[in-house]
C-alpha cells in the first residue's frame, strides 16, 4: 500500500511539472506584451523598459519559468501586473467561492446519481428503469448554463426563493453563502448527476452478470441482498473514475456558471485577467485548477486501492 | 430498442436538414432588424417570435445550426484523424515506450479542465469559430486515442490476430486490416457522443463570447443576448436552449441506438 | 429413500424448449452424475433445482426435496433453502468469488444469513469449514483475498461456502473443468469424501466421461434436453442401451491410426531456449525481477514426425509455442527450421514462417468475424510470392475445403454461420493451404465436444496420410496426445522433464512428474470392443 501510494505520488509530481511547462509555454506564445498593453500605444521606450524591469519581464524566459515555479512551491504566485497585488491573495478570495461550489455540486450530483443508478439497475427493464433512463437522457443533453438561466427565471425572478446572483461572502454567515451557491450548484450538478447515474447503472449491470453474483444467490442471498452486499462495492470502481473526471468538469463548468450568477470566483478572475493581459494571474489560476484536478485524481487512485484489494498487493 | 435509433436519427436529420436548407432559404433574413416588431412571441408570421431587434428567431436558429454542426463536426474530425492512429499505434506496441508516451500524454490532457484550456486557447488566439474548433478538437484526440487503444487491446489477444501474424503480416497491416474494421462500431458510437459534447462545448464558448463572432449566429450567443431579457421575454432563452437540447438528445439517442444495433455480441445472439 | 426426486421436469425459456420430461432421483450419500455434450441441458437441470434460472424461464413438473416441491416455493422460501439445504459449486473458480471480500467473510456470509450467528461465531464456523476443505486457517488466514489463491484453492473456498451449513444436497456444475488434472483429482476426492462423510447427496454435472465413470454411483446421459439413458454406473458401463451413450463413450476413448513416421532427418531444432519475462518492480529503485517461463529447453522434431507437448497451465507451453512460431524473441538458445532461424535480426523470419502454420484452440476467436471463409483461409498466401490468383485461387480454396470435409459453397459464408467443429476444420484448411512443413496444434481440440473431437482427430489422421504432415500437438489432455502423436514431451515449470516414444512414456513414465500426471488423469474403464467400433 505504501509502495502504491509512493508510486502515485511520483506520477503526481511528474504530471504537475509537465503541466506547468505546458501552461507557461502556451501563455508565452500569446500575442500581446503586458507592459505595452498597460502603457498604451504611445508609451515611451524608456518607461516601457522600466515597467518591464519592474514586472520582471526583462529576464530570459527560462528564468521567469524557474522563478514562477519555485515561487509557487512556497505559495508565492507572483504579483499581478494589473493590480500590483500578490496573486496569491487575489486567488485565495476567489478560491473560497469556486472550490465550495465545485464540492457542493459534486456532493449533490453523487447524492442524486447513486440512488437513481442503483434503483434503475435493480429495476432493469421495468417502468422505473425506463423513467430514470429517460430523465438522465434528457439531463445529459441540457447545457448547464442554460439550465442555470432557467433556474434563475423560476426560483429567483418568479418565486423569489433565492437571489438571482452575487455572493454575500462567507464572513456574513455560512447559510447566506450556501444559499447563494445553491442555484449554481444545482445547475452544475444535475447534468453531471445524469451522467453519473448512467455510469452507476451500467457498472452495476456489468457486475450483476458476474459469476460471483450467482455464487451469492446460491448461498441464499435474495437478489436485493446480493446487489447491496456484492454488487455496489464492485461497481464503485468504474464509478470512482467518473467522479474524478467530473471534478474537472465541475471546476471548468463553474467558470461558465459563475458568469451566469455573477459569482466572484476563479472564472470571473480568469476572464478579467485575460482581457487585461494580466498573464501571471492567468498562468497561476490555470495552474491551480490543473493542480486541483490532479490532486483529485490522486485521491481517486488511493480510493481505488481502498475499494479493490487486488491493487493493494500489486506493484 | 430500435426506437432510440429512429427517434435519434429523426431528430438529428431534422437539425441537419434545417442547417442545409438555411443556405438557400430562411423565412426571413436572419440579420435584418425590424425594431417595431421586436420581442414578438411565436406567431404565424414569425414562427418562433423575434428578438430585441425584431430579428426572426426561427431563421437565426436555422443558421445557428450550421455553426454548431460545423464546429462539432470538424472537432470530431480532428479527434478521429489524430486520435485513432495514435490509439492503434499504442495498442500495436503495447508496453513499449511509444505506448507509454502516448498514454501519459493522454492522461495529462485529461488532467486539464477542458473548458479552461479552451477558454485559454480562444483567449490567446482570439475568439472565433476556427479557434473554438481547435480548442474542442484537441480534447477529442485523447478520447479517441483511448477508445481506440481500449478496443484494440483485447483484439490483439484474439487468436485471429495471432493467425494473421503467423501469416506474416506486420503490425501496421494488421491494424488496418483486422483491428480497425472490428472497432469501427466503437468509434462510430464514440463519434456521436463527441459530436453532441462538441455542440454543448461550442454553445458554452459562444455563450461566454469566445465562439463564432457576430454576425455569424450561434445558439450560445443567442442565449447570452437573451440573459438580461429573460424575465421580460423568456422565449428568447427557451428556444435556443431547446434547439441545443433536441440536437444533443437526438445525437445521444442515435449513439445509443447504434451501439445496440452494432454491438457484435448482440448480433451473434440475433443470428 | 430419496433425497431429491425430479419428476417430468420441463423447461421453456421464452419460446425455446430447453428441457423435456427430465426425471431423476438422488439418495442421501449418493453421487449422481449428469453428463452430455454442450446444449444437452445438463447445467439447466442443475439451475432448475436451485431455482436460479434466467429471466423468462418457465419450469414445469416436480422437483421434490425431501417431499417439498421446490417449484411451488416462493422466492423467499427458496432463498432460505439455498445455501442451507442445497449448496452449489460452479465451473469457474477464478470468477466465482467476490474479488473485494476476504475468503473468511464470504464463507461466513452463508452462515450469517441463514443462522443469524454473530460475526465472530460465523467466522469461527468459516474457519472450521475451510479447514475441512483443505485450507486450514493456520496456513490460509481468513483475511486472504481471492486473488491471493490459486484456482484449485479458490474452488475449495467455493466448496466451503456451499457446505458450511452441511446441506443435504450439493450440486457441482463442471467443478473441475477449469482446473489442471492434478488439482482436478484432489477436488474430486474432496467432493467424494464430503458426500460420503456427511451423507450428502451429490449432483455432479460434467462433460468428462472419465470423471463420471470414476466417481459416480449413478450415471444420467442427456442429449438435447432429454435423458437418453440412466442407470447404476457399473451396470450402465457394462450394458449401454442407447446408441448415443455408446457413441459418447466410444468417442471419448477414440483412437486414430497414424501412418508410420517415415524419416529421421531433423526439421525443427530447438536448442537451449530460454525465455524470461520482466516482473513488475517490487521495490522502486531495484532492478525488476524476471520470471523464467521457458528454461533451457532443447528438442528436435523430425520430418514426418508427430510430437506432443503436455503440461499443466503455467508450465510454459504457450510461451514455447510463441517462440517456435517466431512471434516473440528468446533470451538465449536457437530455434531453427530446416536450418534457418525462425527469428532473426530482431524480427520474425518470413522465409521460415511460410513453412510453419498453426491451429488454435478457440474456434470462436480464431477468425476475423468480418471476413468470409475464402478470404480467411487464404490469409497465409500473404507469405508466398507467387500466390495463385483468380480462378487458380478459387480452385485451391475449393480443394482445401473439400480436403477438410467442407463444401465449396462454404467459401462465401461468414465464420459465425458454422459450428465449433466446422470452424476448427476451417482453421485446419487455413493452416494447410500453403502446404507448410510443420503445423502447430495449440490445444486445437480442447474446446470441442467429444463426438466432434473424435471426428477432427480422424480428419487429422486422414490429412496426415494425404499430405505427409509433421506436427507439434500441444494439449493438456493426455488421452488425445496419446493417440495422435509418435513422441511426447512433458513440460513442468519451464523445463522439459521427460521426452520419449509416446507409448513408452505413458506405460512406463520415468520422471515423477509424468507419473503423477498420468496417475491423476481419470481414465475410462475398458469398454466392450464392439462399442469402440460404433464410434466411426
Amino acid at each position: 500500500m505504501l509502495r502504491y501510494t509512493l508510486k502515485r505520488l511520483l506520477s503526481l509530481a511528474v504530471s504537475l511539472a509537465i503541466a506547468s511547462l505546458v501552461i507557461f509555454a502556451v501563455i508565452e506564445v500569446a500575442p500581446g506584451d503586458p507592459a505595452s498593453f498597460m502603457l498604451g500605444i504611445n508609451a515611451q521606450p524608456d518607461t516601457l523598459a522600466a515597467l518591464k524591469a519592474e514586472l520582471g519581464l526583462d529576464v530570459p524566459k527560462w528564468q521567469r519559468y524557474v522563478s514562477w515555479v519555485s515561487g509557487m512551491l512556497v505559495g508565492d504566485f507572483g504579483t499581478s501586473y494589473q493590480y500590483r497585488t500578490p496573486v496569491s491573495e487575489m486567488v485565495a478570495d476567489r478560491l473560497w467561492v469556486s472550490l465550495p461550489l465545485a464540492l457542493y455540486a459534486l456532493a449533490l450530483s453523487t447524492l442524486i446519481a447513486f440512488p437513481a443508478g442503483i434503483f434503475a439497475a435493480a429495476q432493469r427493464g421495468a417502468p422505473g428503469d425506463v423513467a430514470v433512463m429517460g430523465a438522465t437522457q434528457l439531463g445529459v443533453a441540457i447545457p448547464n448554463f442554460w439550465f442555470a438561466m432557467m433556474l434563475v427565471l423560476v426560483f429567483a425572478i418568479n418565486l423569489r426563493w433565492f437571489s438571482s446572483g452575487g455572493f454575500p461572502g462567507w464572513e456574513n454567515g455560512f447559510w447566506g453563502g450556501m444559499q447563494a451557491l445553491t442555484l449554481p450548484a444545482v445547475a452544475l450538478a444535475l447534468p453531471q448527476a445524469a451522467i453519473l447515474a448512467r455510469v452507476m447503472r451500467s457498472a452495476l449491470l456489468d457486475v450483476l452478470g458476474e459469476d460471483y453474483m450467482r455464487t451469492a444467490r446460491a448461498k441464499g442471498l435474495t437478489s436485493r441482498q446480493a446487489l447491496w452486499r456484492h454488487g455496489v462495492r464492485n461497481a464503485l470502481i468504474p464509478v470512482l473514475t467518473i467522479i474524478g473526471l467530473q471534478f474537472a468538469f465541475l471546476m471548468a463548468g463553474g467558470i461558465i456558471i459563475e458568469q451566469v450568477f455573477f459569482l466572484p470566483g476563479l472564472g470571473r478572475l480568469i476572464f478579467q485577467s485575460i482581457s487585461a493581459r494580466d498573464l501571471i494571474v492567468v498562468e497561476s489560476v490555470t495552474m491551480l485548477l490543473v493542480f486541483a484536478v490532479i490532486i483529485v485524481n490522486f485521491t481517486v487512485d488511493l480510493a481505488y486501492a481502498a475499494v479493490d484489494p487486488r491493487l493493494r498487493s500489486r506493484t | 430498442m430500435s426506437r432510440n435509433l429512429w427517434i435519434g436519427a429523426a431528430l438529428s436529420s431534422l437539425i441537419a436538414l434545417a442547417a442545409i436548407v438555411s443556405f438557400i432559404w430562411t423565412p426571413f433574413d436572419h440579420v435584418a432588424m425590424n425594431i417595431p416588431n421586436k420581442l414578438q412571441t411565436p406567431n404565424t408570421t414569425n414562427w418562433l417570435g423575434t428578438d430585441q431587434f425584431g430579428r426572426d428567431i426561427f431563421s437565426a436558429i436555422m443558421v445557428g445550426a450550421r455553426t454548431s454542426i460545423a464546429v462539432a463536426f470538424v472537432a470530431v474530425g480532428i479527434g478521429i484523424g489524430l486520435g485513432v492512429p495514435l490509439g492503434l499505434w499504442a495498442a500495436a506496441n503495447k508496453g513499449g515506450w511509444t505506448d507509454e508516451i502516448i498514454m501519459r500524454g493522454n492522461d495529462l490532457i485529461f488532467a486539464f479542465p477542458s473548458l479552461v484550456i479552451a477558454i485559454l486557447i480562444t483567449a490567446i488566439l482570439g475568439a472565433g469559430a476556427v479557434n473554438a474548433i481547435i480548442a474542442i478538437g484537441i480534447f477529442n484526440i485523447p478520447v479517441f486515442a483511448r477508445v481506440t487503444r481500449g478496443g484494440a487491446l483485447p483484439l490483439w489477444e484474439r487468436e485471429f490476430i495471432m493467425a494473421a501474424r503467423v501469416a506474416g503480416k506486420d503490425r501496421a497491416r494488421i491494424s488496418a486490416e483486422h483491428i480497425l474494421p472490428n472497432i469501427a462500431n466503437l468509434l462510430i458510437v464514440q463519434a456521436t457522443i463527441q459530436f453532441s459534447l462538441g455542440i454543448l462545448a461550442e454553445a458554452a464558448l459562444s455563450y461566454v463570447g469566445l465562439g463564432a463572432q457576430p454576425p455569424t449566429p450561434s445558439w450560445g450567443r443567442m442565449l447570452a443576448d437573451a440573459q438580461t431579457l429573460v424575465s421580460l421575454a423568456p422565449h428568447l432563452a427557451l428556444i435556443p436552449g431547446c434547439a441545443i437540447i433536441l440536437t444533443v438528445l437526438g445525437l445521444n439517442l442515435l449513439g445509443d441506438g447504434l451501439r445496440d444495433r452494432l454491438d457484435p455480441r448482440l448480433r451473434v445472439q440475433r443470428t | 429413500m430419496t433425497l431429491l426426486s425430479v419428476r417430468n421436469l420441463s423447461l421453456d425459456i421464452h419460446s425455446a424448449s430447453i428441457l423435456h420430461n427430465v426425471s431423476l432421483d438422488i439418495a442421501p450419500g449418493q453421487i449422481v452424475a449428469v453428463t452430455g455434450e454442450s446444449g444437452s441441458g445438463k447445467s439447466m437441470t442443475a439451475f432448475s433445482v436451485m431455482g436460479l434460472l434466467p429471466k423468462g424461464a418457465r419450469p414445469s413438473g416436480e422437483v421434490q426435496l425431501d417431499g417439498t416441491d421446490l417449484l411451488t416455493l416462493s422466492e423467499r422460501q427458496m432463498c432460505a433453502l439455498r445455501g442451507n439445504d442445497i449448496g452449489m459449486v460452479f465451473q469457474e473458480p477464478m470468477t466465482a468469488l467476490n474479488p473485494v471480500q476476504t475468503i473468511g467473510s464470504q464463507v461466513a456470509e452463508t452462515v450469517r444469513i441463514h443462522t443469524g450467528a454473530s460475526r465472530t461465531d460465523a467466522l469461527a464456523t468459516a474457519g472450521e469449514t475451510l479447514a475441512r476443505v483443505g485450507l486450514p486457517p493456520g496456513r490460509f488466514p481468513l483475511s486472504r483475498f481471492p486473488h491471493e489463491l490459486s484456482g484449485g484453492q479458490r474452488q475449495r473456498v467455493v466448496i466451503a461456502m456451499a457446505i458450511a451449513l452441511r446441506p443435504r444436497l450439493l450440486i457441482a456444475d463442471e467443478p473441475t473443468t477449469a482446473l489442471d488434472v492434478t488439482t482436478q483429482a484432489q477436488i474430486l476426492d474432496l467432493l467424494q469424501d464430503l458426500a460420503r462423510d456427511d451423507g450428502m447427496g451429490l449432483l455432479m454435472i460434467t462433460h468428462d466421461l472419465a470423471v463420471v465413470a470414476d466417481m459416480a454411483d449413478r450415471i444420467i446421459v442427456m442429449r438435447r434436453g432429454e435423458i437418453v439413458e440412466q442407470g447404476e454406473t457399473k451396470a450402465l458401463l457394462a450394458n449401454m442401451q442407447h446408441p448415443y451413450t455408446r457413441m459418447l463413450f466410444a468417442a471419448s476413448s477414440h483412437q486414430v491410426d497414424l501412418p508410420d513416421a517415415p524419416s529421421d532427418t531433423a526439421l525443427l531444432d530447438v536448442r537451449n531456449v530460454t525465455r524470461d519475462y520482466r516482473l513488475p518492480r517490487t521495490r522502486l529503485f531495484q532492478p525488476p525481477g524476471h520470471f523464467r517461463a521457458v528454461d533451457d529447453v532443447s528438442f528436435q522434431i523430425h520430418r514426418g514426425e508427430r510430437v506432443g507437448l503436455v503440461g499443466e497451465s503455467g508450465c510454459g507451453k504457450s510461451t514455447l509455442t510463441r517462440a517456435i512460431l517466431g512471434l516473440e524473441p528468446t533470451q538465449a538458445g536457437t530455434i531453427t527450421l530446416d536450418g534457418a532461424h525462425v527469428y532473426a535480426d530482431g524480427r520474425p523470419n518470413l522465409d521460415v514462417r511460410r513453412k510453419m502454420q498453426v491451429v488454435f484452440q478457440d474456434p470462436f476467436g480464431s477468425f476475423n468475424p468480418r471476413h468470409r471463409v475464402a478470404r480467411l483461409i487464404t490469409e497465409p498466401f500473404h507469405l508466398i510470392a507467387d500466390a495463385p490468383i483468380g480462378r487458380a485461387r478459387d480452385a485451391v480454396v475449393a480443394d482445401m475445403l473439400e480436403a477438410v470435409g467442407l463444401s465449396l459453397g462454404d467459401a462465401q459464408k461468414y465464420p459465425h454461420e458454422f459450428s465449433g467443429g466446422q470452424r476448427q476444420r476451417i482453421a485446419i484448411a487455413r493452416a494447410l493451404i500453403i502446404r507448410p512443413e510443420l503445423i502447430v496444434f495449440d490445444e486445437a481440440v480442447s474446446a470441442l465436444d467429444v463426438s466432434v473431437r473424435a471426428q477432427i482427430l480422424d480428419l487429422l489422421a486422414d490429412l496426415c496420410r494425404q499430405y505427409d504432415l509433421t506436427w507439434l500437438f500441444i494439449s493438456h489432455d493426455l488421452s488425445v496426445v496419446r493417440t495422435i502423436t509418435d513422441r511426447v514431451l512433458v513440460m513442468q515449470s519451464g523445463r522439459i522433464v521427460e521426452q520419449g516414444e509416446t507409448e513408452a512414456v505413458f506405460t512406463a513414465p520415468q520422471h515423477a512428474y509424468t507419473e503423477s500426471l498420468i496417475a491423476a488423469a481419470p481414465v475410462l474403464p475398458d469398454l466392450d470392443p464392439a462399442i469402440g467400433a460404433a464410434a466411426t
